[in-house]
C-alpha cells in the first residue's frame, strides 16, 4: 500500500470523503493537473470556442441520441415509421428528434470551425503533431458516424445516398465488389446493411470517438495549448511567476470554464433558432427528399450527400478521364522536381522515378472512378500530414507574410465552392470549376513546404499580445 | 480578410437562390398560409378525409389528433371516422394496396408528410400541393382522361372534378433553340364546377393549409415554445457574458 | 481561502448563472423524461373497448381484450347470484375489502361486485401468478373442486379458486379477489370496458 495521506480529525465530512478518494484514485490530482492548475494562454479569442463546443455536441448527440434509440426500429419495413412515430406519438418526441439532427450539421460546423482555428496558428506544429493527427482521426470517425447515421431514418436520399457510397468501395480493382458485399451484407442496400450501419452508429464509432476525443485531449495538455500569436508560453525562456506558473498563461479553471459557459450560451442561442424556427434549414438539415420512404425500385433524379460531405464529393465527381490527364502530368512533374530539386541518393532517386512510372501506367489502365475514390479519401488523408507539410518558421497567420493570409483566404472560399458544386447536379461549368478546386486544394498542401518558406515573415513577440477586459 | 470571405459567400448564396425552379413545369403559385387558422384546417381536414383517404393513406396520423386543431372527440368520431370505430387509430386508406396498383400503376403514396417531401427549390411542399390541386386539366390521351401542369403524365384522377369543372388546358407552340416547345397559355373551362374560381381556390388553400399541418403537427407548439427559448438564453447569454467580465476582469 | 475578501461581482454574477443554469437545466430535462412516458400509440393501444352484450344468454361468459389483459363478461344467472351468498363464509376476503383503489373500484363494492347484478365484468388473470382461470360453473364435487362447489372459476397452475363474483376462497395461493377493471354501461347492451368517467 503507497502511503496514505492523513487528515486532521477536525476536519469536516466533505474534506474526509475527499481524502479517502483521492488516498485511492487520483481524483484532486487530476482536478489539478487538467482543470484548476491547468495554465492555458490568457490571450485566447472567438477562435478557440469551437473545442469545447465540439465537446458539447458529442455529449448532445449521445444523450439525444441515446433517447432516440428507445423509440427507433432498425427495421427496413419499420424505420420510417418509427421516425414519424417519435416525431408524433412520443411525448416530446419531435424536440428530441430535431435536436439529434441539428446536432449532426452543427457538428461539422463547430468542427470545420475549429479545424481552421488550426490551420491558422499553427497548432499542429511541433510539439502538438499527435493533438492534430488524433483530431484527423476524429473527423474521419465523425464522417463515417454520420454517413451511418443517415442511412437509419430510410428515406429515399439515405437509401440512394448509401448506395452510391457503397458503390465507391466497388470501384477498387480486384477486391472492390466483394467488398461492398461485404459491407452490405447483401447484393443491394438492404435491411441487413440497415441493421450493421445501426449497430456501428450508435455503439462502435462512439466508443471509438470517445476514446480518441480522450487522447486527444490528453495529447494537448501534456504540450500545452497553443494561442493565436503562437508563442509558447511555457517554454524554457517563457516567464514564469513566483510560484512557477506562467506570466503569460491562466488556471483553466476558472477563467477558461467561465469563458467556454460564454461560448456555450452563444451557441445553444443559434442552435435553438434554429431547432425551434428553421429545423429543416432550407432543406440541408433535414432534406426533402427523406420525407419519402426509400423505394430500391425508384432513384430519386438528383442525389446529393448531405452539405458536410460535398467537399469531398465534388472532388470525386471531378476525376473524370479528362482529369487523369492532368493528374498524370503532375505525378510526372512532381518525379521529376523530386529527383533534379533535391540531393537524393541514386538509389532513391530510382526508386522514385520507379514508383511515379508504376503509378502513371496504374492511373492509365484503371478507371477513373477508383481514383475519383482514391481523391476523394485522400483529400481527408493528407490533413494527417499538415505537420510535416508545414515548414514556415513562424506558426501564426499573424507572423506570417500578408500574402499568406490571402492563400488561406482563397483556400477557404475554394473548399465553400467546392461544397456549393457537389449539391448542384453536374454541368460541364461545374466540373471544370471543380476540377480546377481540386488541384488547388491539393497543391495548397502538396506544395506547402515549398511556398511556406517563401516570403518574409514578421518578428515574432516574446510575450502574447493581450489587452485587459 | 474575413471580409472578403463574407461577401463571396453572401456572393454565392445570391446566385444559389435565384436558381429557377424545375425544368419543364410551370412555376408554383404561393399556397396562402393557413397555420394558425383553425377553421381553415378543419375545413382541410373534412376535404381530406371525404375525398383523399379512399385511395390514400395517412398511416402516421392519429385521428384524435385533430383535437390540436379545434375539433372535439366527439366531432370527429361524428363527422371524420370512416375507415375505423377508433378515435386513436391511424388515417389509413379504404383502398387496397394491391388494387390501387393495379388501377393507377402505383400505389398512390401515404400522404403524412407530403408537404414536407415536395419542398423544392419552386417553392414550399405546400406551394407545390396548392398548384398541383388547380392544374388539372382534361387529356383524353391519358388512360384517367386526365393530365397535370406541375406532375406531367401523373397517375392520379383528378378527384375534385366535380367542384372545379372540367378544364382545358391551352398550349401553345413556340419555337425554342432550333426546336418547338409546347409552352401553357391558358385554361378552357369545358364544364362549370359546383364552386366557382375563387371558391375552389379556398378549399383548395384548406386542404394543402390542412396537409401542411398534417406534416408536422407540432409545429405551432414549436414555434410557441421557441419564443421563450430564445427570451430565456439571451437573459442566461447576458449573464454568461457579466460572469466572465467578473473573472476576467483580474488579468492583467 | 477565507482571508481573500468576498469578490461581490463574481459572487452576484455565480449566483445569477447558478439559478439561471439550475431553471434552464429543469427546463431541458422535462422533454427528455417525458419521453418515457405511454406515447400516442401505448394510449391508443390502451384505450377502451366497447362491447356489445345484447345477445348475451344468462349462464354465458364472453371475454374481451383490454391493455393486453382478458376481461371477462359473464351474464349471471339468478341461482349463481344467490350462490354469492353461500360463498361468504369460505372467502378470505369476501366484502373485498382488501387494496381496494387496485382492486374494486366503488360501483363494485358491493357482494355481487358489480354495477349490475347479473352483468359480472372482471379481469381473467389469477392474482396468485398471473395465469387464466377456467370456468367451472357447473355446481356439485368435480376434480379439484369441494363437494359443495356453487359454480366459479379455478385456476389450473396452482388451483386457487374464486366465486361467481371472482373472491378468492380462503387457504388458497391466490391472496386476492379479482381485480374488477374500470367500466360502464353506455347504454342496456353497450358496456365499455377501460373508462368509469365521462372522458
Amino acid at each position: 500500500m503507497a502511503e496514505f495521506k492523513e487528515i486532521s480529525p477536525n476536519a469536516s465530512v466533505g474534506e474526509k470523503l475527499l481524502n479517502w478518494v483521492d488516498n485511492r484514485f487520483p481524483a484532486s490530482k487530476m482536478y489539478k493537473e487538467h482543470l484548476s492548475e491547468y495554465y492555458a494562454p490568457k490571450n485566447f479569442n472567438f477562435w478557440y470556442f469551437f473545442g469545447s463546443l465540439a465537446l458539447l455536441v458529442l455529449v448532445i448527440q449521445i444523450v439525444t441520441g441515446i433517447f432516440l434509440v428507445m423509440h427507433y426500429k432498425p427495421d427496413a419495413n419499420l424505420a420510417f415509421g418509427s421516425v414519424e412515430y417519435i416525431m408524433r406519438d412520443v411525448p416530446w418526441g419531435w424536440l428530441i428528434r430535431y435536436m439529434h439532427s441539428t446536432g449532426a450539421s452543427a457538428f461539422f460546423i463547430v468542427v470545420y470551425l475549429h479545424m481552421y482555428r488550426g490551420l491558422i496558428y499553427g497548432s499542429y506544429r511541433k510539439p502538438r503533431e499527435l493533438v492534430w493527427v488524433f483530431g484527423c482521426a476524429i473527423f474521419l470517425c465523425l464522417m463515417a458516424e454520420a454517413f451511418m447515421g443517415y442511412l437509419l431514418p430510410w428515406g429515399q436520399m439515405s437509401y440512394w445516398g448509401a448506395q452510391v457510397i457503397v458503390n465507391l468501395f466497388a470501384a477498387v480493382p480486384f477486391v472492390g465488389p466483394d467488398l461492398a458485399l461485404l459491407i452490405r451484407g447483401d447484393y443491394v442496400v438492404s435491411d441487413a446493411t440497415l441493421n450493421r450501419f445501426f449497430s456501428f452508429h450508435v455503439i462502435a464509432v462512439p466508443l471509438v470517438l470517445l476514446g480518441l476525443v480522450v487522447a486527444h485531449i490528453i495529447a494537448l495538455h501534456e504540450v500545452g495549448s497553443n494561442n493565436p500569436d503562437g508563442v509558447e508560453i511555457k517554454g524554457p525562456n517563457a516567464p514564469k511567476d513566483a510560484n512557477g506558473h506562467p506570466l503569460d498563461g491562466v488556471p483553466f479553471h476558472p477563467y477558461y470554464s467561465v469563458h467556454d459557459i460564454l461560448g456555450v450560451s452563444g451557441f445553444l442561442l443559434v442552435f435553438s433558432a434554429i431547432i425551434f424556427f428553421a429545423p429543416e434549414f432550407g432543406g440541408y438539415f433535414l432534406e426533402y427528399n427523406n420525407f419519402i420512404p426509400a423505394d430500391p425500385l425508384k432513384t430519386p433524379a438528383h442525389i446529393a450527400p448531405v452539405w458536410y460531405f460535398t467537399p469531398f464529393y465534388s472532388m470525386l465527381r471531378a476525376i473524370t478521364s479528362e482529369m487523369m490527364y492532368a493528374l498524370i502530368l503532375c505525378v510526372l512533374a512532381g518525379a521529376y522536381l523530386g529527383v533534379t530539386r533535391f540531393k537524393l541518393p541514386a538509389t532513391v532517386k530510382a526508386g522514385v522515378l520507379g514508383a511515379a512510372v508504376a503509378l502513371v501506367l496504374m492511373m492509365w489502365s484503371i478507371d477513373a472512378k477508383f481514383w475519383g475514390v482514391v481523391v476523394m479519401g485522400g483529400a481527408v488523408v493528407i490533413l494527417f500530414f499538415l505537420p510535416w507539410l508545414d515548414n514556415c518558421e513562424v506558426k501564426s497567420i499573424r507572423y506570417r507574410p500578408d500574402w499568406h493570409k490571402y492563400l488561406y483566404g482563397i483556400f477557404v472560399v475554394n473548399f465553400v465552392i467546392l461544397a456549393y458544386l457537389g449539391v448542384q447536379p453536374p454541368s460541364p461549368v461545374g466540373e471544370r470549376v471543380s476540377q480546377v478546386g481540386t488541384l488547388f486544394y491539393f497543391g495548397f498542401f502538396l506544395l506547402m513546404p515549398w511556398w511556406s518558406r517563401l516570403g518574409q515573415t514578421k518578428p515574432v513577440p516574446d510575450r502574447v499580445t493581450f489587452t485587459p477586459h | 480578410m474575413k471580409k472578403i470571405i463574407l461577401s463571396l459567400a453572401l456572393a454565392l448564396g445570391v446566385v444559389a437562390g435565384a436558381h429557377a425552379s424545375g425544368g419543364d413545369t410551370i412555376a408554383w403559385d404561393k399556397a396562402p398560409n393557413k397555420t394558425n387558422d383553425l377553421a381553415a384546417l378543419q375545413n382541410g381536414a373534412r376535404l381530406f378525409v371525404n375525398h383523399c383517404l379512399n385511395c390514400h393513406s395517412a398511416a402516421y396520423m392519429r385521428f384524435n389528433r385533430l383535437k390540436d386543431i379545434g375539433l372535439s372527440e366527439q366531432q370527429i368520431k361524428d363527422n371524420l371516422l370512416f375507415t375505423t370505430e377508433k378515435v386513436g387509430d391511424t388515417m389509413k386508406a379504404n383502398i387496397d394496396p394491391k388494387q390501387a396498383k393495379e388501377w393507377f400503376g402505383a400505389n398512390p403514396p401515404d400522404l403524412t408528410v407530403i408537404a414536407r417531401s415536395r419542398a423544392g427549390h419552386g417553392g414550399t411542399g405546400a406551394d407545390y400541393l396548392y398548384t398541383y390541386m388547380r392544374t388539372f386539366y382534361r387529356d383524353e390521351t391519358k388512360a384517367t382522361g386526365w393530365n397535370n401542369l406541375v406532375f406531367p403524365n401523373v397517375g392520379m384522377p383528378h378527384v375534385l372534378w366535380e367542384l372545379q369543372g372540367v378544364r382545358r388546358a391551352v398550349f401553345e407552340e413556340r419555337d425554342e433553340h432550333g426546336h418547338k416547345v409546347e409552352v401553357f397559355k391558358g385554361w378552357e373551362q369545358i364544364t362549370p364546377g359546383t364552386l366557382t374560381p375563387e371558391q375552389y381556390d379556398q378549399a383548395m388553400a384548406d386542404l394543402v393549409g390542412y396537409l401542411q399541418w398534417m406534416g408536422e403537427p407540432a409545429q405551432n407548439q414549436r414555434v410557441r415554445l421557441g419564443l421563450f427559448v430564445m427570451l430565456f438564453l439571451l437573459g442566461f447569454m447576458y449573464i454568461a457574458w457579466r460572469l466572465n467580465a467578473s473573472y476576467w476582469k483580474d488579468i492583467k | 481561502m477565507s482571508d481573500t475578501p468576498v469578490d461581490n461581482s463574481k459572487r452576484t454574477w455565480l449566483i445569477a448563472s447558478g439559478c439561471a443554469g439550475a431553471v434552464g437545466g429543469v427546463a431541458v430535462a422535462v422533454p427528455f423524461v417525458s419521453t418515457f412516458q405511454p406515447s400516442e400509440k401505448a394510449k391508443a393501444a390502451g384505450a377502451a373497448v366497447e362491447v356489445d352484450i345484447a345477445g348475451l344468454k344468462p349462464g354465458e361468459k364472453i371475454t374481451v381484450e383490454w391493455r393486453g389483459k382478458p376481461v371477462w363478461i359473464v351474464k349471471r344467472t339468478p341461482e349463481q347470484i344467490e350462490s354469492l351468498n353461500k360463498t361468504e363464509s369460505q372467502l378470505a376476503d369476501p366484502k373485498s375489502e382488501r387494496k381496494p383503489s387496485e382492486l374494486t373500484p366503488e360501483y363494485a363494492r358491493n357482494q355481487a361486485r358489480s354495477i349490475k347484478p347479473e352483468i359480472f365484468v372482471g379481469v381473467g388473470i389469477c392474482t396468485h401468478l398471473g395465469c387464466s382461470p377456467s370456468d367451472k360453473f357447473q355446481t356439485g364435487a368435480q376434480a379439484s373442486l369441494p363437494d359443495d362447489w356453487q359454480g366459479g372459476f379455478l385456476c389450473p397452475c396452482h388451483g386457487s379458486t374464486f366465486d361467481m363474483a371472482g373472491r378468492v376462497f380462503k387457504n388458497k395461493p391466490a391472496p386476492d379477489n379479482l381485480e374488477i377493471p374500470p367500466h360502464m354501461y353506455l347504454s342496456d347492451t353497450k358496456l365499455l370496458i377501460g373508462e368509469d368517467k365521462k372522458a
